[in-house]
């Protein structure tokens, strides 16, 4: 006990005694959260447009104002030459052309069909279908209001009546629909994961690489005790982060938290094992921190963009979706989403949690017996 | 130059050598670019809904069957009562519940209009509003048949959607352009800091001090082959992209390459201006980490569009080299984009470049004193 009591001093004197370091342990993670947490957003803000307008009527007019008084369109150009507005698409400056053709409204009064022309920039497809639905339902709402004057116009000739079936929406969790709530835990998350993996993976390599391990392994250290005390320091540091990390998603964003803090302090000690045990098997794998640090990169880059973090895995292809069966990452921002906004207990997230356990032996067990204690 | 070109040869080898690494240097991209590119997706396939029909008629019947017929849904399951519900999403695996009210037909024949409810589990804002919209089209759909039949044209406004540039909607398409982005990115910055930084750390930027070799040399020693490495992997890239992906390609090769190496020289001077801060690997890997993978991923347009973000962070993405180089790769990929439409985006990068290049070997200098 006593040993590891000693390492654990020296490894977090080591860890604080680098003055660079600190800003990075604790400073980094809540600036991230603070910035990217904004940035991570599929709203649709501010969509540039250019108006090709051959009718110039008032029914135009009101198309034109009905868009920009959503205050998602702006209009950027006005002008008759369809090539012009295209050529301004191809440079990026209008994502939307609507192209009002000639008596556009002399036609729709007259109750004949007319044709109105969006195009849109799709590069972003996402982006594009947002701004087709928004328009749609624009458009939609003008066709219905046209519509109804013309029946009252036609009031004598007998009118079908249209049926109509209302849809009444419910969004439940996050009434608003709110990015930053959805986001948030899931950031977090991943901030913790890094330090994790990153942290304790390179710890030991760079002892490696720097010839100090010799030093460490001709004393009659443990294995696990030398273990413990490379792994507890950012373990703790970890938890720390992420405590850091949950007051400000509470207070700073006025993330619902609905589920117990205790659950999710325990999972993520558990996830943080997990995550640690893994960096520790890269490292026993690898002789140089070059080589243990580009390997923990790739693999974090799959975990995240593969935990449904960014994009939802319910959108994958079904061997992808079974992939992230292996993502501790995708666990425990599942796991984090559940019990914050929704409240979620043991019951319904203890089928993942032994999943985690159960990775964190694996790893455990083969990394440690990977290490030895003599090298060469 | 002799004592120069054999240091550039060192170089060489010694990452050549290293097979394991080279593996992953080289094995990384293709697999990201694989995964990635079947991946990710915006688009909703098989999400898992509920049905609660409170009327169990002809109508409900055949709305349920148009959703499970959807590709976008997948009916998992039929409830009895509203109560389900909650205990549905807290399982987390049902996205939305579609609810019809009692009499649903008798109130659509006599009172021509039924109402609908769909319920979403929000937690997920996009996929909610996805599926929302889905369900809201395909219902949609349904009554138009049901008020046109017997009908011919409708009076009043059609209108006509042309997507440009994209017109399936791929989002391949919008995805591989950002995977090069933060490929490139992950090489050139992260190697070349880690790269230096080793040697100070090892202790051998003494050696290296002591030798005939400017700094500047050693820079670019150290460089050179990151560069190499990098413009391989931008045609491994660029091969998987069109003969895998079918991602268009609609401009000039050459112009690809000129920006693309363009861009691998400002993540090269971003790696050597972190390692000349840096004084160990440890340290250079975290401020990468921080300085460059997530802004990259997040900041520069790759995944979320830059226009959706609040104003100060617009402002910030201004500073991430990858949004300018992602503009740049879209619109030469698939708007077919020629120099003309793009110099702004290119000088910004030049800039951006020269201008680490030049605060990083004023540093280093300064440290090597």
């Amino acid at each position: 006990m006593r040993i590891i009591r000693v390492l654990l001093r020296k490894e977090f004197l080591q860890i604080f005694r680098n003055k660079a370091m600190l800003p990075i342990l604790f400073v980094m993670p809540v600036v991230q959260l603070l910035v990217l947490s904004f940035a991570a957003t599929y709203e649709l803000k501010e969509v540039d447009f250019a108006l090709v307008d051959m009718d110039q009527s008032s029914l135009s007019r009101e198309l034109t104002s009905k868009f920009q008084a959503t205050g998602y369109f702006t209009l950027e150009l006005e002008t008759f030459d369809q090539g012009e507005a295209l050529e301004a698409m191809d440079a990026g400056l209008i994502k939307m052309i609507i192209r009002i053709p000639p008596d556009f409204e002399q036609e729709l009064s007259s109750g004949q069909p007319v044709n109105l022309q969006l195009i849109i920039d799709a590069v972003d497809g996402s982006t594009a279908g947002l701004i087709q639905s928004y328009s749609a339902s624009i458009l939609g709402d003008l066709n219905a209001a046209k519509l109804a004057e013309l029946k009252m116009e036609q009031a004598n000739q007998s009118m079908h009546q249209a049926k109509m079936i209302n849809i009444i929406p419910q969004n439940w969790y996050n009434p608003d629909l709110d990015y930053i709530t959805y986001m948030v835990p899931g950031i977090l998350v991943v901030l913790v994961s890094m330090i994790g993996v990153f942290l304790s993976g390179m710890n030991i390599v760079r002892e490696q690489e720097i010839g100090t391990i010799e030093q460490l392994n001709v004393t009659p250290i443990r294995k696990y005790q030398f273990m413990i005390g490379k792994l507890l320091p950012f373990w703790v540091i970890g938890m720390v982060d992420l405590l850091i990390g949950l007051a400000l998603a509470r207070y700073g964003f006025q993330i619902p938290f609905l589920g117990s803090l205790a659950t999710v302090l325990v999972v993520a000690g558990i996830f943080l094992i997990v995550i640690q045990s893994l960096g520790l098997l890269i490292s026993t794998m690898t002789h140089t921190q070059q080589q243990a640090m580009f390997i923990a990169w790739f693999l974090m880059v799959i975990f995240i963009l593969m935990g449904g973090l960014f994009t939802p895995i319910e959108s994958m292809p079904e061997w992808a979706q079974n992939l992230t069966l292996a993502n501790p990452v995708a666990y425990f921002i599942k796991i984090m989403r559940m019990v914050l906004l929704k409240g979620a207990g043991w019951k319904e997230i203890q089928f993942m949690v032994y999943t985690l356990i159960g990775m964190g032996s694996v790893l455990l067990i083969i990394s440690i017996n990977r290490y030895k204690k003599t090298s060469g | 130059m002799n004592s120069f070109s054999g240091f550039v040869i060192k170089e060489f080898k010694q990452i050549y050598r290293d097979k394991r690494t080279l593996t992953v240097l080289f094995g990384m991209p293709v697999i990201m670019l694989v995964l990635f590119g079947f991946a990710i997706r915006n688009e909703v396939t098989n999400a898992q809904i509920g049905i609660l029909d409170l009327s169990k008629d002809e109508v409900t019947r055949t709305i349920t069957q148009k959703l499970g017929a959807s590709e976008s849904f997948e009916i998992r399951a039929y409830l009895q009562n509203y109560e389900e519900v909650e205990g549905l999403f807290q399982k987390g695996n049902i996205k939305e519940v579609v609810v019809f009210e009692p009499n649903f037909k008798e109130k659509l024949v006599r009172e021509n209009r039924a109402d609908v409810q769909i319920i979403t589990d929000a937690t997920d804002p996009n996929l909610a509003n996805l599926v929302q919209s889905y369900t809201s089209n395909i219902i949609r759909d349904y009554v138009h048949e049901l008020n046109n039949i017997g009908h011919v044209q409708q009076a009043g406004l059609n209108t006509e959607v042309r997507m440009m540039y994209n017109p399936e909607l791929r989002s391949v398409n919008l995805f591989v352009p950002g995977l090069i982005a933060v490929i490139l990115m992950l090489i050139s910055a992260l190697m070349t800091s880690i790269s230096i930084t080793r040697e100070k750390e090892l202790g051998n930027m003494e050696i290296l001090l002591v030798s005939p070799l400017k700094p500047r040399h050693i820079i670019l020693g150290k460089v050179l082959p990151y560069l190499v490495l990098s413009v391989v992997n931008v045609i491994t890239i660029l091969v998987l992209a069109r003969f895998v992906f079918h991602v268009p390609f609609q401009g000039s090769y050459l112009l690809f390459f000129a920006e693309s190496t363009l861009f691998i020289m400002t993540a090269l001077a971003l790696g050597v201006f972190i390692s000349s801060a840096a004084n160990n690997q440890q340290t250079a890997m975290m401020v990468s980490l921080a300085g460059l993978l997530l802004p990259t991923v997040l900041l520069s347009g790759f995944i979320f569009p830059v226009s959706s973000m609040p104003v100060p962070l617009q402002w910030i993405s201004h500073a991430i080299p990858a949004k300018w180089f992602l503009i740049i790769v879209r619109g030469i990929m698939l708007k077919g984009s020629e120099f003309l439409f793009i110099w702004k985006e290119t000088l910004i990068l030049v800039g951006i470049t020269l201008f680490f290049m030049a605060l990083s070997l004023k540093k280093f200098k300064v440290r090597l004193q």
